[in-house]
């Protein structure tokens, strides 16, 4: 084998938490969304690549990228909360698989309203002003784009963690994932709170796709494998842990971005083989807990 | 309702008993209707197209249907199968039953590999693991390109003679040859499908379905027979995959792709998951659609993920398990 320098190696390795960022981003707003109204959101990868175009769209019409960067996780946060009024909401209290079928039927019209108003060609956006170029991170320089990328996805952990643990919305969160019914019962109008958590979800799907997009591009077709790769991630993680979305997404980067510098040809395939080895050793997700969805 | 007057729905009289018929006769109700296809459609092209897609959501409800478990990886299967039966003719010149004997072969193959992993979970997450490991396999076909031809497909699979016993020559590439090639596969697999449903096997799967708990107080392995289903399910689907890979003389890299896993769920649900024929009929009225939409827009998605979502909202059982219900009524 090559041997290959330590600075190289440790780059790559930031290299791949800053994948491993978006995929956070992703995977806190799957889970968020199973932690508490047992949806597996499938259309998560069709609000990723909505969240793009919406910030072309505003880009287009003469707003900045860091303008667009608040209004468009309000934007696909607000779409995701006419979907929960509207099309999951009768769906509860049906077998779990329904609510999965209606987003992934809506998955297909979200992306083909996308090519209708934005056409099939992918569009480049370009890195803002301020984030081009490369800044020395002590073993070599590095886009300092992909600097921020790491930054904001801890900001947004940070939040949702004070969010979660230090205020009263978070407590009534958190008893609601444990259980609705006596939430219900002690006077929380409990389908609100999902109807926000809906939202909160894929606001987060929305932003992490407008990040990823100076990076790639937007592509209609850009959530499929990144859909794939989410839910490599939840499951690397553990279904519902935030904690585990977190550990698990940046796991995912590095790992995607070591193997494309040791071995490219298997760098698509490895994330899966990772996920093939936590199902055979720890069926449950490293920070999941065994029984319930485990057979 | 008896003693009261009767009841005012409008009843078609003489169909209830056909239905009753249909449900006890199942797969030679099905063969008729795979006699009758070519007739009713408008082309044998299309024909054929609807027997190769409706055995693959047969294989495919054969899993979601009566065992309850929802996949989204069956294009692994599909694929898996039609790779097989693609690489048999293209690479090595191979006689058409040989090229549709490792059909169902190759997908069983590629089922057991991704059920060991995927049959450790369940619910939802089955749904997860399995559409992750069809994307994988859909890289490794990607990437495969001496065996299939990478991005541009596995061109050349033209089979151009059928050599039945008897010195019996028939030309492969003439279509009503092909759609008879594929329907008598097809309906063997359907006869297939149907025994295995009222074996033993079938009741434990049913039972895994209804209460797991229960089944597993009864005994019953439940990974060995989830595991078993797949298998199953993946040798139907990689026959159909087969069958495919013959009709359409190509084996394009879509084959493996999300929205060929996606297209058997839809299938199965706009047909009918709880009635054996439902997938047949999903198959039949999805394509149908799809070319009757094509002539007025290109943006078939649309309309087939908006008639998807009413079918899960509304129609929950379907088409076919929508008229069958209403007639037995």
């Amino acid at each position: 084998m090559v041997d290959y320098p330590l600075d190289l190696l440790a780059l790559q390795v930031f290299a791949g938490l800053a994948l491993g960022a978006v995929y956070v981003l992703l995977a806190l707003g799957l889970s968020l969304i199973f932690g508490m109204l047992g949806v597996v959101n499938f259309a998560h990868g069709a609000l990723f690549a909505l969240g793009a175009y919406v910030g072309v769209f505003l880009l287009g019409t003469g707003w900045n990228f860091w303008a667009a960067l608040v209004a468009v996780p309000l934007a696909v946060g607000a779409a995701g909360l006419l979907v929960e009024r509207f099309l999951v909401r009768p769906l509860y209290g049906r077998p779990v698989d329904d609510p999965l079928l209606l987003t992934f039927g809506l998955a297909y019209v979200v992306v083909e309203a996308i090519r209708i108003v934005f056409g099939k060609q992918p569009e480049p956006v370009e890195t803002p002003e301020l984030l081009a170029g490369a800044v020395f991170i002590g073993v070599g320089y590095f886009p300092l784009y992909r600097v921020f990328l790491i930054g904001v996805a801890a900001l947004v952990v940070l939040a949702l963690w004070l969010l979660l643990e230090r205020t009263r919305w978070g407590l009534i969160l958190r008893a609601g994932a444990r259980d609705p019914t006596i939430l219900r019962v002690l006077g929380v109008d409990v389908g609100r709170v999902w109807l926000l958590v809906f939202g909160l979800g894929t606001g987060l799907a929305g932003l992490a796709g407008w990040l990823a997009a100076p990076l790639q591009g937007a592509a209609p077709e850009m959530g499929v494998p990144v859909l794939a790769e989410a839910f490599v991630v939840t499951v690397v993680g553990g279904m519902g842990s935030l904690l585990g979305a977190v550990v698990a997404g940046l796991l995912v980067g590095v790992t995607y971005s070591m193997t494309s510098l040791l071995a490219p040809e298997m760098a698509k395939v490895s994330i899966f083989a990772l996920m093939a080895v936590v199902l055979l050793l720890r069926p449950q997700g490293l920070f999941g807990r065994p029984g319930g969805l485990m057979a | 309702m008896s003693g009261t007057a009767a009841p005012t729905r409008a009843r078609l009289p003489g169909l209830a008993p056909l239905a009753e018929w249909g449900m006890r006769h199942r797969v030679f109700g099905t063969w008729l209707a795979l006699a009758a296809l070519p007739l009713l459609l408008p082309s044998t092209a299309l024909a054929t197209s609807v027997v190769a897609y409706g055995l693959y959501a047969l294989g495919f409800n054969l899993l979601f249907g009566w065992g309850g478990l929802l996949s989204f990886g069956h294009a692994a299967l599909l694929g898996g199968g039609a790779y097989a039966t693609g690489i048999a003719i293209a690479h090595y010149g191979a006689p058409w039953w040989a090229a549709i004997g490792v059909a169902p072969v190759a997908g069983a193959g590629v089922a057991f590999l991704m059920g060991v992993l995927a049959v450790r979970t369940r619910g939802i997450y089955f749904a997860m693991v399995t559409l992750a490991l069809s994307q994988c396999a859909y890289h490794v076909a990607y990437q495969a390109v001496g065996w299939t031809g990478g991005e541009n497909g596995l061109r050349g699979v033209n089979l151009r003679e059928v050599a039945l016993p008897f010195g019996m020559v028939l030309d492969g590439l003439d279509p009503r040859v092909r759609y008879g090639l594929v329907a008598v596969a097809a309906g063997l697999a359907v006869a297939a499908v149907s025994r295995v449903l009222d074996s033993p096997f079938g009741a434990a799967l049913a039972a895994l379905r209804e209460n797991e708990a229960r089944a597993r107080a009864c005994g019953y392995d439940v990974r060995a027979v989830r595991l078993l289903a797949f298998v199953l399910s993946g040798a139907v689907c990689g026959l159909a995959g087969g069958l495919l890979a013959i009709h359409l003389s190509v084996v394009p890299v879509e084959t493996m792709h999300y929205a060929t896993s996606g297209l058997a769920v839809m299938l199965a649900i706009l047909g009918g998951m709880h009635s054996f024929f439902g997938p047949f009929a999903g198959a039949a009225a999805f394509l149908l659609l799809e070319s009757a939409v094509a002539r007025w827009t290109e943006h078939w998605p649309l309309v087939a993920g908006t008639v998807f979502m009413l079918c899960v909202l509304f129609f929950r059982e379907g088409i076919w398990g929508t008229l069958v219900g209403w007639l037995r009524r």
